[in-house]
């Protein structure tokens, strides 16, 4: 019965994001239209759109479990996925609006006049993209197992045709309904049964939780080799500033109309943001109560949708744990297409279109190669979760943002604040960058074990890799003087100059 | 009506009367042009922008440095309980997020208004 029922809500989900998706086919005609939605979206709607990408399994199911797991200090993982936000505001959200481009890459091309970085970014947004997308179709299989019992490869495998079509269908302007659509969704499928747990658990007199002694004590060490102070300030930095270096999120600003609507746009995410964040630590706290030792083999990231059967047997647990699963389906379908669809653009880019016109003479569609690129963005990350041994689902999109925090981020930081910015001196940043982030987490991964600072400093590697890059780029900028680009004077009044003085020289027609 | 001796001197006033006088030319050419005029107005507006987001950082920076370095070295704030429920929950589950919001709302405020008066001096109104 259960299984049955949260069967018909998963459908459900998956055939609502094809149906909405499906809009976008009539309405999607020029490739400005697929990437980014004709720039005509309402800092509302944006807003929405980017609540319901950015929300994805690690919120809906990995920040519950791994509080359930080590206690009050994982509160700090959606403080820092939510103040992300605020040091994207503050930094480039309008920036990167006006820079007029379309995508990371791009803006590097565009600032440092040079191919040879827009490849390095290309490669790195595929990566991130990559490293993101395998966590959310673990997710999906997780899910599905535990509440229908089906194998493993069906959810992830659901999720990757589900999103292949939506974003092959209708690119942008499709995803940005549907992703509107999806915050509310994952909003609603977290607060209810919430609500209900939370009633039922204050009818039962408030029982305590039943945890280790550390658990609800803030910052102390779980071992001699912790370093939790250390630990909470690492993740903070990758967190803050990852987010602006995600793909799939920046992606997002260049769909508003102009650089106050990105601001006005981000207002809107810290508040929907802050809502959607105030429930997953409900569920961290119930499950130490009512579930205190989890079965072996059982993950601490299922216990939201373990929680409504414990508590309430019946058919209104079950109406629960399907309503659960609907949402977290919708947090891996909307998260899932967002990066799917920045994965695509840039093989589209970078790969197909050069070839394909080469074959074709330019007689094929441009929507053909984009709809190829879509089903390879999806197809490889599958295959990658399929042969990987899930890691934690908060712990892997962890380490999509200390790469992107080390790599974009001082890329974009520099280049939209800094005239000195040289090629050799981005370059070389980004690939200390890049080398010193991934290095350090494929060490501790298949290195080890590792123990005391080693251990921590590989693990959590943001707070010295971050400043490493960063460095890196200002002094072999220094030291490259000759290098400036160009055109940094004029990038730079595009940048910076609101849009109602007219530019006619130095701002891009969209 | 006397003639006027012809030695007299006459006070010539508004000698350019009659003549088209040029037109101001709006700094938004210059900024569009990146001459060393638009170039110095473009670093104005820079530097109060900067001012700006380093304020909001450093804001962001004080809670998120202080908040875990006051957990950890203050014992008795992580055993201090508001109307029965712990501190740090309420501190880092609940109140950091109308507090990001409050900042976002001010700083967008702010920056608006900055660009508001920038646009008027460039454009000449």
């Amino acid at each position: 019965m259960s299984s049955q029922l949260s069967i018909a809500v998963v459908t459900l989900v998956c055939v609502v994001t094809l149906l909405v998706g499906g809009l976008g086919l009539r309405l999607s005609r020029a490739t400005s239209d697929f990437y980014v939605a004709g720039r005509t979206v309402s800092p509302r709607l944006n807003a929405s759109a980017i609540g319901g990408e950015y929300l994805s399994a690690a919120s809906f199911l990995g920040v519950a479990g791994l509080i359930y797991d080590r206690g009050t200090d994982m509160l700090f993982l959606p403080v820092g996925y939510t103040v992300g936000y605020l040091v994207l505001l503050v930094t480039v959200a309008a920036p990167m609006r006006r820079s007029g481009a379309y995508t990371l890459p791009d803006f590097a091309e565009a600032r440092l006049g040079s191919r040879r970085i827009r490849l390095a970014s290309s490669t790195l947004v595929m990566g991130i993209g990559w490293l993101y997308l395998v966590p959310q179709f673990q997710g999906a299989s997780l899910t599905l197992s535990l509440v229908t019992g089906a194998p493993a490869w069906v959810g992830g495998f659901v999720v990757m045709v589900v999103i292949g079509l939506a974003v092959g269908a209708g690119g942008m302007r499709s995803i940005t309904f549907v992703q509107a659509v999806q915050y509310w969704l994952k909003l609603t499928a977290l607060a209810i049964p919430a609500f209900v747990l939370l009633a039922l658990w204050l009818r039962q007199g408030t029982p305590p939780a039943i945890a280790p002694d550390s658990w609800d004590v803030a910052l102390e060490a779980i071992s001699p080799d912790d370093h939790p102070l250390y630990r909470t300030w690492s993740t903070l930095l990758a967190l803050c500033l990852g987010t602006m270096g995600l793909p799939h999120v920046l992606v997002r600003y260049y769909t508003n109309p102009d650089g106050n609507a990105a601001r006005r746009t981000t207002v809107t995410v810290l508040a929907l943001l802050g809502v959607f964040y105030l429930f997953p630590p409900i569920y961290g706290v119930l499950g130490r109560v009512y579930l205190p030792t989890l079965p072996t083999g059982v993950r601490s990231d299922t216990i939201v949708l373990q929680l409504p059967e414990t508590l309430l047997p019946g058919l209104w647990g079950q109406l629960l744990t399907a309503m659960l699963a609907g949402g977290a389906f919708a947090a891996f379908l909307s998260t899932a297409s967002g990066l799917a669809m920045s994965v695509t653009g840039v093989i589209d880019q970078e790969l197909l279109r050069p070839r394909l016109s080469r074959f074709t003479g330019g007689d094929a569609p441009e929507v053909r190669g984009f709809r190829i690129a879509a089903g390879l963005a999806v197809l490889v990350p599958y295959l990658l979760s399929r042969a990987t041994e899930p890691l934690g689902l908060a712990n892997t999109v962890g380490l999509a943002f200390t790469v992107a925090a080390a790599t974009f981020a001082p890329l974009m930081l520099l280049g939209v604040w800094w005239r000195g910015l040289t090629r050799w001196g981005a370059a070389s940043g980004l690939a200390v960058g890049a080398v010193s982030a991934v290095g350090a987490i494929t060490f501790s991964l298949v290195g080890g074990p590792f123990t005391g600072w080693t251990a921590v400093l590989l693990s959590t590697p943001a707070l010295w890799c971050v400043p490493l890059a960063l460095g890196t780029m200002i002094i072999v900028s220094l030291a490259t003087p000759g290098h400036i680009p160009p055109g940094t004077a004029r990038v730079m009044v595009r940048l910076h100059t609101p849009e109602r003085v007219a530019l006619s020289r130095s701002r891009l027609r969209d | 009506m006397t003639p006027t001796p012809p030695n007299q001197r006459v006070r010539v006033t508004s000698s350019r009367r009659g003549a088209t006088t040029p037109r101001r030319r709006p700094v938004a050419r210059d900024l569009d042009e990146q001459t060393d005029l638009g170039d110095v107005y473009l670093a104005g507006l820079m530097r109060a922008q900067r001012r700006l987001s380093i304020i909001v950082i450093s804001l962001i920076l004080a809670g998120l440095i202080g908040l875990p370095l006051l957990l950890a070295t203050v014992p008795s704030t992580r055993s201090l309980t508001i109307a029965g429920v712990p501190f740090p929950w309420i501190a880092i589950g609940v109140a950091v997020y109308p507090s990001a919001w409050f900042l976002a709302r001010w700083y967008t405020k702010q920056c608006e208004r900055l660009e508001a008066d920038f646009v008027a001096v460039v454009e000449g109104t």
